[in-house]
């Protein structure tokens, strides 16, 4: 069952690679859209990326936000986690988005708080509505060892606070690792797959801590596997930071990070 | 009558628990500032403007004075003034987060002083609207070493920065760019100790009254502006972070972390709870014994009322009555107990009070230090005596040998004896503090400075309390 899932995966990332590089003209280059991400954000090449000096993972996909308004992040507990996170959108035929793939989809909207001199004009929340959206993956790499949701979500004006962003990367293991784990630190909470096969939940009001969480001791064979990760944020900084880590907690080094 | 006796019950129960682990008075106040000493009496600044003031250090009351509202300030004296810094930012939750830092000085905290007033406010450090910074919270380290003046800010949005000021105008010291020293955490401080600059701050949920998650971390680096790195080497920009303290059995979520230096060897740290379940649930003062395990600072506990065995740090013997050693006649079994028969195994009782006191001198029995046996006249009752006040972080306590009037008491001649009775006298109260090296100094009310002490193995006597010297120090076993 899991080399028919591996297979699929394969099949499916071969067609979105395909997809990508034969429609080119979809990409959206969110970084010379939007100066404000150069900071946190680079347009990816075409170059090979490699874990970063401590072994953080740079290269992803990232699909604008989702709208899940919270005024605080204490409602994040393990099942209001699991059941806004885990919502099988990385399983079954989940292909690996290209650059300027759009999902369509019915999210909670909530108007910002408006603000006056910085300061909000009534901290009296807008009533939810559910809002009909496109959004849209982005093929970004990561200046910084620490993902930036926040500015991803700021320069996509989908909404910054009460959001659900979803992440994709591909790495390709040039010989099969065994008893590496995936080690993630998010704010605030999240849920996070390797070839659809969960991994971890961090559940709570987190804050972005390298190394808080990580997998169970995995054995990936050589070739390409695919991490999918969900964050939720209430107010606040949403961020992420993913590695991989060996049997003594040292960052796996070995292995190429693709986007498609 | 059986529902008034539970309701005495509860009563008394929480008396104790109160008395035991939290500030007296009204201590209601959210990111209490660095206590200060002024004049003899004690003054915290909190959240939103005000704050509190203690005559003793453990009741405490409303009534400090500190314009500019906003969110965690923070206070030092330097020379004979009082430098404050406070901040506030656009809202918080879903609003702005353009911050200000501010300074400002006073002569006095005692509003009803004279020469109460306060300089005008002038600004150190912001954030723009939209910065990876909230310039909120700030803490003011002034450091021992050099005698430069730092401030560290910032809050769950974005980096935490330092800033030097001036130590004598409390305004920053150039234009360079304040460094990133830590990433989402709030009320920040420094410490100082061996070569080592500490960075505290605080994590998890705030203001969530009794399911606030937040805790007090702390990092160190050899220098000022970092890195700040936990005890597993993690950047505090990176989220790294040690726990210091987090939450109680009735008390939940520690935050904003201030230093109180009581004496050589001897630190204590304040702090708010976000809640107290024995009040109300509200957000109080609290303060801790600060212990030092591996240059790393460790939350000590807060003592207990209750019965302890009393040991010296000197030679391990422990407190006693000067009274005669009564043997406990339980018949040694032949061989040490290696007999190849089975033998009925039988529990014996330990030695009674009962057993042994009525052998005992009525009058004043001298104090000694020996072997510890569990025998009566070696078990201590500490008890709270509520009426005499307190010192900061804790409570008086009476000594007693454990089920009598017994009294350990301190002598004009500075020694120590054992009266009969006690009657409340100074030379009868005692403060209990954990030293940072984790053990305990026993000092009476009626000579302070001067502790009980090891003069020998076996003999007790006060001492000028010398952190250096395991004569000065005790280690106590609970009962």
């Amino acid at each position: 069952m899991k080399h028919l899932f591996r297979t699929l995966i394969l099949v499916a990332t071969l067609a979105a690679a395909a997809s990508f590089s034969a429609d080119a003209k979809k990409k959206t280059d969110l970084v010379e859209q939007y100066p404000g991400l150069a900071p946190y954000f680079s347009t990816p090449t075409e170059e090979v990326m490699r874990p970063d000096d401590r072994g953080f993972i740079r290269r992803w996909i990232l699909l604008e936000p989702i709208g899940k308004p919270n005024r605080g992040n204490t409602v994040f507990v393990d099942s209001y986690v699991r059941q806004n996170l885990d919502t099988g959108w990385n399983k079954g035929d989940f292909q690996v988005p290209a650059d300027g793939d759009k999902v369509t989809m019915e999210v909670e909207y909530q108007k910002p708080v408006e603000l006056t001199a910085g300061r909000p004009r009534s901290f009296e929340p807008a009533p939810i509505e559910m809002k009909k959206v496109k959004l849209a993956w982005h093929a970004l790499d990561s200046k910084l060892f620490n993902v930036k949701i926040f500015r991803f979500a700021t320069a996509t004006e989908t909404g910054r606070y009460g959001i659900i962003c979803r992440a994709v990367t591909v790495i390709d293991v040039p010989e099969d690792m065994e008893n590496v784990r995936l080690a993630v630190g998010s704010n605030s909470a999240s849920m996070w797959w390797v070839d659809g096969e969960e991994a971890l939940i961090l559940s709570g009001d987190r804050r972005m801590v390298m190394d808080d969480g990580v997998s169970k001791r995995l054995t990936l064979k050589k070739g390409r596997h695919v991490i999918t990760g969900a964050v939720i944020n209430g107010p606040g900084m949403s961020d992420f930071c993913v590695r991989l880590v060996d049997e003594k907690g040292n960052p796996v080094m070995n292995y190429n990070i693709l986007n498609k | 009558m059986k529902t008034s006796m539970k309701l005495f019950a509860l009563a008394a129960f929480a008396l104790i628990s109160v008395s035991a682990f939290a500030q007296e008075g009204e201590p209601w106040i959210h990111d209490p500032s660095n206590i200060m000493e002024c004049d003899g009496k004690y003054y915290t600044f909190g959240t939103g403007g005000g704050g509190l003031i203690s005559e003793d250090g453990w009741n405490w009351y409303g009534g400090a004075v500190r314009p500019g509202g906003g969110a965690a300030p923070d206070a030092l004296k330097i020379g004979d003034r009082y430098l404050i810094a406070y901040s506030a930012t656009g809202g918080g939750l879903g609003g702005g987060h353009a911050g200000r830092v501010l300074t400002m000085w006073n002569k006095t905290l005692d509003p009803n002083s004279p020469d109460f007033a306060y300089t005008e406010a002038i600004e150190v450090a912001h954030s723009e609207l939209d910065e990876d910074c909230d310039a909120i919270d700030a803490g003011l380290f002034l450091d021992p070493t050099t005698g430069r003046l730092w401030c560290t800010y910032g809050t769950y949005f974005g980096f935490i920065r330092v800033v030097e000021l001036d130590p004598k105008t409390g305004a920053k010291v150039g234009d360079a760019k304040d460094p990133n020293i830590a990433i989402d955490c709030e009320a920040t401080t420094m410490i100082y100790r061996n070569g080592w600059y500490y960075l505290l701050g605080t994590h998890g949920t705030c203001c969530d009254g009794v399911n606030s998650t937040y805790n007090i971390v702390v990092g160190r680096s050899r220098s000022v502006t970092g890195p700040f790195l936990d005890n597993m080497g993690r950047d505090m920009v990176a989220g790294g972070g040690k726990m210091v303290i987090g939450c109680a059995d009735r008390q939940f979520g520690a935050g904003h972390f201030g230093l109180y230096n009581e004496d050589e060897g001897v630190q204590k740290f304040s702090f708010h709870w976000e809640a107290d379940l024995d009040r109300s649930g509200r957000s109080v003062l609290a303060i801790r014994p600060l212990v030092w395990v591996n240059d790393w600072p460790v939350a000590g506990e807060p003592f207990e009322a209750g019965t302890y065995e009393v040991s010296s740090v000197r030679r391990g013997y422990a407190l006693e009555l000067a009274v005669d050693f009564i043997r406990q006649n339980i018949a040694r079994a032949g061989g040490w107990g290696r007999s190849a028969e089975p033998q009925p195994i039988v529990v014996h009782p330990n030695q009674t009070l009962e057993e042994v006191e009525g052998g005992w001198p009525t009058g004043e029995i001298p104090a000694r230090i020996g072997d510890w046996m569990n025998r009566p006249h070696q078990r201590w009752t500490f008890t709270v005596v509520p009426e005499a006040g307190g010192y900061v972080g804790g409570q008086y306590y009476k000594i007693q040998i454990e089920g009598t009037d017994r009294t350990l008491t301190a002598t004009d001649d500075l020694d120590v004896t054992v009266l009969p009775e006690y009657t409340g006298a100074d030379a009868q109260l005692w403060r209990i503090e954990q030293a940072t090296d984790g053990n305990y100094r026993i000092m009476p009310k009626s000579t302070p400075g001067y502790v009980l002490a090891s003069v020998a193995d076996s003999t007790p006597s006060l001492l000028k309390w010398d952190a250096e010297s395991d004569n000065c120090k005790w280690i106590f076993r609970k009962k």
